[in-house]
C-alpha cells in the first residue's frame, strides 16, 4: 500500500514469484493412513509393554516397610500429650517395635510421613522468604510481608526463618535400634548429611555472611519461630556445619510437598558398619521416638518409612501398572482398529471418489 | 457529523437555493461539498479508537481481570502476567486501525482537492471541490466530473443540450441528454450569468437518482425543473465543450453520496461466534470458580479450621464462607488463561497474513493493466471462504463493456463463423488471422473480424451485402468527431450502435459527417452524401428505428433496423423464405448468446412519400394524442420491407466469466446478477454466461408496475414451481401455506428455474409484504437476475438476503453505482483498473478481473477459512488442557487458588512457547493445494456449512483439552504420591511436580499440533522444534544460580529443572502422558478418516498418490491458451441438466456424502458424478487453472499485447 516500488515499467506492481508469497514452499504433507497409524500403535504398545514388563520387574525387586506411630505402642500416650497445646514444651518420648522378614538390600532409606498434612496451600508456601534463606542481611532483619503473621514475634523482633512453613517443621526424631539375636540391641547409624539436593544445600540456603562471627552472633537479633524450642542456629547440636539455614532437616522442609500426604528423607543408612554392610539384616528393630509434633489438630497420621531404591526411585508400583495398562490398553485399539480398517475402510476403498 | 445530519433531515422539509447569493445560501447550513468517508482525526483517533476497542468483550474482560489482580488479597498471580499482553493487544490494533485511517484520509483529500471552476465575484475562479457551495454556478468542461448535483443552466451545444455519461452512476456507458430549461439556455456568457438570480425550491435531499422536483423562481416567473434538467456528482460531462449549473445539493447531500450506504465495520460470523464463546468460556470459568469457592468453604471448615494451627485465617477473615468468596476471585484470575489474551492478536497476525498472501498472488495479477489483487480490509478473510452468496453487477464487472460485431447473416448467408478443410467449425483464438482491411484507408484498427468471406462479398459488390452496410452506415444515431483528416472516432448513444457504424466503417461505408438534414458517407472510397428526410426514432414500444433518406440518384429509400420479431412482422410476403432461413440464423446467434438485429429496407415512392411526409408533419403538431398518432403513422409506412439480413453483436465478456460462474455454482455458490441496465441485455449476458443455460425449465420474468400484479406474478410463479415439483415427488398435490416454504421442497426441486425481475418491480417486492414471497421465490430458482435497479435497490437486495437467510453475501463491482451494495454485503469486491475508482475504494478486496473471483474464494478463502478453525480449536484446546489443569489441582490443595505451574511458565506459554508453532499452523496450512482447490469446487462447501467451527467443534476440542488436562494431572499425581530421586531424596515437592507438568503440557501440545498440521514447510519445523528448545532453555535459565542470586524471591525454582530432568522417572512419567494424551485423538481421527472419508481426504489421498506415481496425467494436459472465445466453446459443453432429468445419478447412499452431512444427499452425488465427468472428459478445469498464468506469459510480449 504505501511502500515505494523500486521497480518500474509495465510489469512494475507484478508481485514476486517466489514460493513463500506464492505458498508454494516445499512442504511434507503426512496423511493418517492405516499404513502409518496401524504399525505405530502396534509399535507403542511394544513399547509400553516392554517398559512396564521391565519396571515391574525391578519393582518387585525393592523392599519397603510402613510402619504408622501415630498413635503406635507407648506413643499413644506422647499422642495424648500432644493433644493439648500448653504440653508442647514437655519432652516426650516412645518406643515402637517393628520386625522384618526378609533382610533389605543395598542401600537403606528412612523416611518420615506426614498424611494430610498441607503444605501446598497457596497462603502457606508463599509464607517463606527465600531472600532471607539465602542469607541476605536486610532481609534477615526485615522479613518479607509474605511472611506474616510469622515475620515478627509479639515483641517485635524478626524471627529467622520467618513464615508458617519454618514455623511448623516437623520436629520428631528418630533412634533404630537392631536386636541381633542373642545380643543387646546395636544402634543403626544413620547418614543425616547430603540428603538435599546439592542446589539447595549450595545455593539456595545459604546462612548470612559470618565475617568471622559465630553463628549465634549473627542470629542475634532474631527470634526463631514461635512453635521452636531451639534456635535456628542450634537445630544440630552434633555438626556446628550443619546449623543456621543450611541445616539439612530445615532445607527439606522447606521443599514443600506437592500433596497433603507425602514423606521426606530423613537418613540413609551408614553401610560402613560391618553389620550393615550389605544393608539391614532380617530381624526385630525398634524406633526410639522424640514425639513432638502435634498431629491430632488437623486428623493427620505420622509414619517412618524404610525402603530400598531402584533406578527409577523409590518402590513405586503406578509406573510399572500404568504402562502395562497403558500398552493393552493400545494394543487393545489397534487390534480394533485394524479390524474395523480390513472390514470397512481396507485398501483405501473409501478414498475412491 | 451525525447530529449535524440529524438536525438537517429533520428540518429540511423543502430546500431553497438562490444562485450567486452565498449569505443567503449560508443561513440553511446545507453540507459543503467536503466528503469524508475517514473515523479518527489526529485527537479524536486514542480516545474513540479506545473506546471501539474496549467495545471487544475480550479487552474487558482483560481490563476486569487485571483489576482483580491488583488486590492483594486475591492476587493469586502477579499483575505483570495479564498487563504486557493487554497492552500489546490495544497497541497493535491501535496501529492497524490507524494505518487504514490515513489511507482513507487520503483518498478523501484527493477528491476534496480536485480542482472545479465557481462563478465568484463576476469571475470564474479555480475551487478546490470541497470548496464548492450549494448556490454557486460552476462551469464544467467536456470529460470533466460533475462536482455535485447541479441544475443546468445552459451549454456550448444549441437548445442548451449537453450530454453526459453516467457510468459511476448506473453503470450505463451510453450518452444521456440534458437540455437546460429555454429560459435560462442563453445564459452562456458570465456577465449574464452574474446577473442571474433564480431561486430554486425543490425537494430535500434524497438518494433517488431518476426523480427530481422542483420549481425555479426567476423575473416573476415559474418554471417546473425535473431530472432532465440536472446533473449530477459522478457524471462525466460527453461531446459538450461546456455548460454551466447551479449547484442544488453539495458533498455527502448529493445523489451519489445519499446512494452510498452507511460504512459499517464488518464482523466476520467466526469473530462473532469467538465473542459468544468467549462468554460461554467466561460463565464456565464463573462455574469452575463457584464450584472451587464451594470446595474451599467446606475445606476451610473442616480441615482449615483446625490447620489454623499452623496457618492462620487473615484477621479480616472471619468465615469460612468469606474464605471461599475470595478464593472465587482467586481463581478467576489463576484460571483466566483459558480466554487467552493472545487469540485476538493472534487472530489478527493471521488476518493480516492471509491478506498480504492475496496481495502476493500472481494468479490474481492483471499483466495488462498491471494490476495486483488487492485486500483492503484484513478483517474478513475467513468470510471468504463461507461465501453463499454473490452479488454481481454485470457491465464492466461479467462484461468487458466492449460490443463487437460478430457475425451477420445477409440474404440468407451467414458470415463470422470460420471452417476448416473439413467443413468444421474452427474456434476463434487469439492465433487466428483476422481480415485484412488495409484496401479501406478510413478502418478502424482496432476492429477485427475473422471470415474472409465477407470481404470477397463485398469486393465483388454482391448489392445484398452493399445495401446492408450501407444501412448500417445510415440508420443510427451516432455522432461522428472527425479529429484529423481520417482519424474517425464516433460518440454513439448505445456501445452497440458504435458497433454496427464501426463494422460498416471497416467494410467500407464509413459514416463521416452528418449535418441536421443530410449524411455522408464514403462508400468504397467514394463520399456520398445522402439527404435524410425522415428519422424514426427507437424507443421500446416500437424496438426499431428506420431514417427515410434519399440518395444521390434521388431514390427515396427507408432503412429499418430493429427486433426480430417486429421487422419480420412488417415484412413484404414475398421475403417469407428470406425470413425463415434468416430467422434460423438468428435463434443460432442467440444460443451463443450474442445480441441481435434484423435489417430491412424498402423503396419508397415520391408521391406516397409526400402524402405520408405531410401527414406526419400534421400529427407533429397535434397536442393531444400526439405520441400515438405518430405512432401510427411510422407503422403505416414501415409496412412492406424486405429482408436484408440480422447482425449479431457480442457483449464481450471477460476472460473466463462463464467457467468461474460454473465453478462458482459447483461450489454451491449462487449468483445473482443486479444490473442497471436494460432486461433484454442483461438476459442476453445470463445466456452468454451460462446462467441461462437452453435446457431451462422455465424463465420467470416478473416486470409489472403495480403491487397486486407483482404480488400476483411472484405468487404464480412459485406455485408453479412448488406445484411442479410436488407432483412429481409426492404424486398428489396439497396446498399448504404458500408463504412458508418448506426446506424439505427447496431441497426436492431439481428442474432450473431462473427469476428475471425488473427495477420498478422489485420496487414493489422489496416492501415488507412482498420481500419474504420475493426470497422464497429467488431462492428456489437457480439464477436471478435484476435489471434497470437503482443502487440503492442493489443494497437492499442484499440486505434482504443478508438479514433472512443469514447467509454470508458478497457483492462484486466496478462502479460507484455499485457502491452501496459493495458497503452493504458481507463483503465487497471491486473490480479495478476501470475508470471510477469508488467501487475499489468502498470494498474490501479488489483486482483486475472477475475471474480471479474464483480464486479469491475457492483457493485463498477456504484456505483462510480452513486455517483459521483449525488454529481455533487447537487454540481452544491448547488453552484447555493448559489452565484445567489447576482446576483439578485445586482438589488437593484445600482450593487455595494454588497454582501448579511457575509464574513464569504462566507468563510466558502463550506468548513464546506455543505461540509461533500455531501462528505457523494458521499462516501455512493446506490441506489441499490451490490447484485441487479449484478443481474440486465441492471442497468449498463445508465452509458455508460452517462445519469447521462452529459450537459443536468448540465442545468437541473443548472435551479434549479437558481431557488432556486431566491425564495431564493425573499421571504424574500417581507416579508422584510415591516417587523419590535416584539419590533417595525428596522429590515430592511442588516445584518438581510444576515442571514435570508444564513440560508434559509443552510436548503434549507440541505432538498435538504436530498431528494436525497437513501442510510442513520448513517455518513449521522451524517453529516447533525452536518453541522447544526455547522452552527447555529459558526454563534452565529462570531455573539457573544466576538470576537466582539476583531476585531470589521472583525466581524460587532454582535448580528444579535441573534436578528433575535429570531423574529418569520423570522422563518415564512425562512420556506416559504424551502417550496416553494423543492417542485418543489419534485414534477418533483415523477412524474419521477411514471410515467416514470427506472430499477433502479424498482429495488428499489422491494429491499424495499422484505426487509419488509418475506424473502422466501432466503430460497429456495439453495447454490452450484461453482466450475471450472460451466463453462460447463452454456454453457448447454438455450441462447437467440432463444428468438430473434422466434420473441416472440419483443412485441412492452411493458414498457417503460427508460434504454436506445430510443436507442435499442428491445433490452432492450428482455434483461429484458431474465433476468426474469433466475430469475424464476434458480436463476443463485444469486448463483454465492454468489459463491465466499462461496467457499472462503471452501478453508479456507487447506486440501481442497490441493485437489484444
Amino acid at each position: 500500500m504505501g511502500k515505494a516500488k523500486v521497480k518500474s515499467g509495465p510489469l512494475a506492481r507484478r508481485p514476486d514469484n517466489s514460493a513463500f508469497k506464492q505458498q508454494r514452499l516445499p512442504a511434507w504433507s503426512p496423511m493418517l493412513t492405516a499404513n502409518t497409524v496401524l504399525p505405530f500403535f502396534y509399535f507403542m504398545a511394544a513399547i509400553c509393554m516392554l517398559l512396564g514388563v521391565w519396571l515391574l520387574l525391578t519393582v518387585q525387586s525393592t523392599q519397603e516397610m510402613k510402619l504408622d506411630y501415630t498413635e503406635a505402642g507407648s506413643c499413644n500416650l506422647c499422642y495424648q500429650k500432644r493433644q493439648n497445646a500448653s504440653n508442647a514444651a514437655q519432652s516426650c518420648t516412645c518406643k515402637v517395635m517393628f520386625s522384618i522378614q526378609k533382610a533389605f538390600k543395598g542401600d537403606v532409606f528412612f523416611y518420615y510421613g506426614l498424611k494430610n498434612f498441607h503444605q501446598n496451600l497457596r497462603r502457606y508456601m508463599d509464607s517463606r522468604d527465600d531472600g532471607q534463606m539465602v542469607g541476605r542481611k536486610r532481609n534477615l532483619k526485615n522479613p518479607s510481608s509474605y511472611c506474616q503473621p510469622f515475620d515478627k514475634d509479639q515483641t517485635g523482633v524478626p524471627i529467622a526463618p520467618c513464615g508458617a512453613v519454618a514455623n511448623s517443621i516437623f520436629n520428631d526424631s528418630f533412634t533404630l535400634s537392631y536386636h541381633q539375636p542373642g545380643s543387646s540391641p546395636v544402634r543403626i547409624p544413620l547418614l543425616r548429611r547430603g540428603i538435599t539436593w546439592y542446589t539447595d544445600e549450595n545455593v539456595k540456603f545459604r546462612n548470612p555472611k559470618t565475617e568471622n562471627l559465630t553463628l549465634a552472633e549473627v542470629f542475634k537479633d532474631t527470634a526463631p519461630p514461635l512453635y521452636w524450642q531451639k534456635p535456628v542456629y542450634e537445630l544440630d547440636p552434633d555438626d556446628p556445619t550443619n546449623n543456621g539455614f543450611i541445616n539439612e532437616d530445615l532445607i527439606i522442609w522447606m521443599r514443600e510437598a506437592a500433596f497433603p500426604n507425602f514423606k521426606k528423607l530423613y537418613g540413609v543408612l551408614n553401610r560402613a558398619d560391618e553389620v550393615f554392610a550389605k544393608g539391614l539384616p532380617a530381624g526385630n528393630y525398634t524406633i526410639d521416638i522424640n514425639y513432638n509434633f502435634p498431629v491430632q489438630y488437623f486428623r493427620g497420621r505420622k509414619e517412618v518409612v524404610l525402603t530400598t531404591l531402584t533406578w527409577f526411585g523409590g518402590q513405586n508400583h503406578f509406573l510399572p501398572v500404568a504402562y502395562l495398562v497403558t500398552s493393552s490398553l493400545i494394543l487393545l485399539l489397534a487390534v480394533v482398529l485394524t479390524v474395523i480398517w480390513w472390514k470397512f475402510g481396507k485398501a483405501g476403498k473409501n478414498m475412491q471418489e | 457529523m451525525e447530529a449535524f445530519w440529524r438536525r438537517n433531515s429533520h428540518v429540511e422539509k423543502e430546500r431553497h437555493v438562490k444562485a450567486n447569493a452565498r449569505d443567503y445560501n449560508d443561513k440553511f447550513s446545507y453540507a459543503d461539498n467536503h466528503i469524508k468517508t475517514s473515523k479518527y482525526n489526529v485527537f479524536t483517533f486514542l480516545p474513540i479508537n479506545l473506546f471501539e476497542q474496549f467495545r471487544r468483550v475480550a479487552n474487558v474482560y482483560f481490563l476486569v481481570l487485571l483489576i482483580l489482580q491488583i488486590i492483594p488479597e486475591i492476587s493469586s498471580l502477579s499483575w505483570f502476567t495479564t498487563i504486557g499482553p493487554l497492552v500489546l493487544v490495544l497497541a497493535i490494533t491501535a496501529v492497524k486501525d490507524a494505518t487504514d485511517d490515513y489511507f482513507r484520509h487520503k483518498s478523501d483529500q484527493q477528491v476534496n482537492n480536485r480542482q472545479s471552476q465557481v462563478l465568484i465575484r463576476g469571475s470564474l475562479q479555480n475551487e478546490k471541490w470541497m470548496n464548492v457551495r450549494v448556490g454557486d454556478i460552476i462551469k464544467i468542461e467536456n470529460s470533466q466530473f460533475v462536482a455535485a448535483d447541479i441544475l443546468l443552466l445552459c451549454s456550448s451545444e444549441p437548445y442548451g443540450l449537453c450530454y453526459i455519461e453516467t457510468a459511476e452512476l448506473d453503470g450505463e456507458t451510453n450518452l444521456k441528454v440534458r437540455q437546460a430549461l429555454t429560459i435560462t439556455s442563453d445564459l452562456g456568457d458570465i456577465t449574464k450569468l452574474m446577473d442571474f438570480d433564480g431561486e430554486v425550491i425543490c425537494e430535500p435531499p434524497n438518494n433517488k437518482l431518476d426523480k427530481f422536483t422542483g420549481t425555479l423562481y426567476w423575473r416573476d416567473n415559474e418554471y417546473p425543473l425535473d431530472n432532465e434538467k440536472m446533473l449530477l456528482r459522478g457524471c462525466v460531462l460527453r461531446n459538450t465543450e461546456w455548460c454551466f449549473g447551479l449547484v442544488i445539493y453539495a458533498g455527502l447531500q448529493t445523489k451519489l453520496m445519499q446512494n452510498c450506504g452507511k460504512t459499517s465495520f464488518k464482523r466476520t460470523s467466526i469473530e462473532k461466534l469467538i465473542n459468544t464463546l468467549v462468554l460461554w468460556i467466561l460463565a464456565f470459568l464463573i462455574c469452575m470458580g463457584v464450584i472451587l469457592a464451594i470446595g474451599n468453604t467446606i475445606w476451610e471448615s473442616q480441615i482449615g479450621r483446625n490447620f489454623q494451627v499452623f496457618l492462620p485465617w487473615n484477621e479480616f477473615q472471619r468465615s469460612a464462607v468469606f474464605s471461599g468468596f475470595l478464593t472465587f476471585w482467586s481463581y478467576i484470575i489463576i484460571l483466566n488463561t483459558v480466554v487467552p489474551i493472545s487469540l485476538y492478536v493472534s487472530v489478527e497476525v493471521l488476518r493480516l497474513g492471509h491478506s498480504y498472501f492475496i496481495n502476493w498472488d500472481r494468479k490474481m495479477y492483471y499483466s495488462q493493466t498491471d494490476t495486483a489483487a488487492e485486500a483492503h480490509t484484513t478483517t474478513l478473510n475467513e468470510e471468504l471462504g463461507q461465501v453463499e452468496f454473490i452479488f454481481s453487477d454485470k457491465t464492466g464487472t461479467l462484461t468487458q463493456n466492449i460490443m463487437v460485431f460478430s457475425k451477420c447473416s445477409i440474404n440468407g448467408k451467414t458470415f463470422g463463423d470460420i471452417y476448416n478443410e473439413y467443413d468444421q467449425k474452427v474456434e476463434i483464438t487469439e492465433k487466428t488471422a483476422c481480415v485484412d482491411f488495409s484496401f479501406n484507408p478510413l478502418c478502424d484498427r482496432r476492429f477485427k473480424f475473422y471470415d474472409s468471406n465477407l470481404v470477397e462479398a463485398i469486393k465483388l459488390e454482391d448489392l445484398a451485402v452493399q445495401e446492408f452496410f450501407r444501412l448500417l452506415a445510415l440508420c443510427h444515431t451516432v455522432m461522428p468527431e472527425e479529429k484529423s483528416e481520417g482519424n474517425l472516432v464516433y460518440q454513439a448513444q448505445s456501445p452497440d450502435e458504435g458497433a454496427l457504424v464501426t463494422a460498416a466503417r471497416n467494410f467500407g461505408f464509413v459514416f463521416r459527417a452528418r449535418t441536421p438534414e443530410t449524411i455522408t458517407l464514403c462508400e468504397m472510397g467514394r463520399a456520398v452524401t445522402y439527404q435524410l428526410l425522415a428519422k424514426l426514432d427507437f424507443n421500446n414500444e416500437r424496438k426499431r428505428m428506420s431514417v427515410i433518406v434519399r440518395n444521390p440518384e434521388g431514390q427515396i429509400k427507408l432503412y429499418s433496423k430493429g427486433a426480430d420479431t417486429i421487422i419480420f412482422d412488417s415484412l413484404d410476403p414475398s421475403n417469407e423464405d428470406l425470413m425463415y432461413t434468416t430467422s434460423e440464423h438468428l435463434d443460432e446467434f442467440a444460443r451463443e448468446g450474442l445480441r441481435t438485429l434484423a435489417l430491412a429496407y424498402k423503396d419508397l415512392d415520391e408521391e406516397d412519400f409526400d402524402v405520408w411526409m405531410k401527414k406526419l408533419l400534421f400529427a407533429s403538431t397535434v397536442i393531444e394524442n400526439r405520441e400515438k398518432q405518430l405512432a401510427d403513422l411510422y407503422k403505416e409506412i414501415e409496412q412492406g420491407l424486405r429482408l436484408l439480413g440480422a447482425t449479431a453483436i457480442e457483449d464481450k465478456l471477460q476472460e473466463g466469466v462463464p467457467e468461474t460462474i460454473a465453478r462458482l455454482s459447483l461450489a454451491d455458490i449462487k449468483i445473482w446478477v443486479l444490473t442497471g441496465d436494460k432486461r433484454e441485455t442483461a438476459m442476453k449476458i445470463g445466456y452468454s454466461c451460462n446462467m441461462l443455460p437452453d435446457d431451462m425449465s422455465e424463465v420467470f420474468v416478473i416486470s409489472k408496475h403495480t403491487v397486486q400484479e407483482v404480488q400476483q406474478e411472484l405468487r404464480s410463479a412459485k406455485e408453479h414451481i412448488l406445484g411442479l415439483s410436488r407432483v412429481s415427488s409426492t404424486g398428489d398435490v396439497e396446498k399448504t401455506n404458500m408463504f412458508v416454504v418448506d426446506s424439505v421442497f427447496e431441497e426436492t426441486i431439481i428442474a432450473e428455474y431462473a427469476l428475471v425481475i425488473n427495477g420498478h418491480s422489485l420496487a414493489h417486492a422489496l416492501e415488507p409484504q412482498l420481500e419474504h414471497v420475493l426470497l422464497d421465490l429467488a431462492c428456489l430458482c437457480k439464477t436471478v437476475i435484476c435489471c434497470r435497479v437503482t443502487p440503492l435497490q442493489k443494497a437492499q437486495v442484499v440486505e434482504l438476503v443478508k438479514r433472512h437467510k443469514g447467509a454470508v453475501t458478497l457483492a462484486i463491482g466496478d462502479g460507484a453505482n455499485d457502491v452501496s451494495m459493495i458497503k452493504t454485503a458481507h463483503i465487497g469486491v471491486g473490480i479495478s483498473g476501470q475508470e471510477g475508482m469508488q467501487a475499489v475504494l468502498a470494498s474490501d478486496y479488489s483486482f483486475a478481473q472477475f475471474r480471479y473471483l474464483q480464486r479469491l474464494l475457492l483457493v485463498h478463502g477456504r484456505w483462510s477459512y480452513f486455517r483459521m478453525c483449525n488454529f481455533l480449536r487447537y487454540f481452544f484446546y491448547k488453552n484447555f488442557a493448559f489452565t484445567l489443569v489447576n482446576f483439578w489441582y485445586g482438589f488437593f490443595c484445600g482450593f487455595s487458588a494454588q497454582t501448579v505451574y511457575d509464574q513464569w511458565f504462566i507468563t510466558l506459554f502463550n506468548s513464546v512457547y506455543t505461540s509461533l508453532p500455531v501462528l505457523a499452523m494458521g499462516l501455512f496450512d493446506q490441506d489441499v493445494n490451490d490447484q485441487n482447490s479449484l478443481r474440486y469446487p465441492c471442497l468449498y462447501k463445508p465452509g458455508q456449512q460452517n462445519l469447521l467451527f462452529n459450537k459443536r467443534q468448540f465442545f468437541l476440542c473443548m472435551l479434549q483439552g479437558i481431557g488432556t488436562s486431566f491425564l495431564l494431572f493425573f499421571i504424574p499425581y500417581g507416579a508422584f504420591s510415591v516417587m523419590v530421586k535416584e539419590d533417595g531424596s525428596n522429590f515430592s515437592d511442588q516445584q518438581t511436580l510444576a515442571v514435570t507438568i508444564a513440560t508434559s503440557l509443552v510436548i503434549v501440545v507440541s505432538v498435538q499440533i504436530g498431528l494436525d498440521i497437513h501442510y510442513w514447510t520448513a517455518v513449521n519445523h522451524l517453529f516447533i522444534w525452536g518453541s522447544l528448545t526455547v522452552y527447555f532453555a529459558i526454563l534452565f535459565a529462570m531455573q539457573s544460580n544466576g538470576i537466582f542470586g539476583i531476585f531470589p524471591s521472583i525466581f524460587p525454582f532454582i535448580g528444579t529443572a535441573r534436578n528433575c530432568l535429570s531423574e529418569k522417572s520423570v522422563w518415564l512419567v512425562i512420556l506416559l502422558t504424551t502417550v496416553v494424551c494423543v492417542v485418543p485423538g489419534l485414534v477418533v481421527s483415523f477412524l474419521r478418516a477411514d471410515l467416514f472419508p470427506t472430499l477433502t481426504d479424498k482429495v488428499r489421498h489422491q494429491q499424495l498418490r499422484k505426487r509419488e506415481g509418475p506424473q502422466e496425467q501432466n503430460l497429456r494436459r495439453v495447454r490452450r491458451t484461453s482466450s475471450g472465445r472460451s466463453a462460447k466453446a463452454f456454453s457448447h459443453q454438455q450441462g447437467f441438466g440432463e444428468l438430473i432429468t434422466s434420473g441416472k445419478n440419483m443412485r441412492m447412499n452411493t458414498v457417503p456424502s460427508v460434504s454436506s452431512p445430510g443436507r442435499t444427499p442428491h445433490s452432492s452425488t450428482w455434483i461429484e458424478n458431474v465433476l468426474k465427468r469433466k475430469n475424464r472428459v476434458s480436463c476443463a478445469n485444469d486448463e483454465s487453472t492454468g489459463g491465466p498464468e499462461n496467457s499472462e506469459i503471452a501478453k508479456q510480449t507487447p506486440k501481442q499485447q497490441h493485437t489484444d
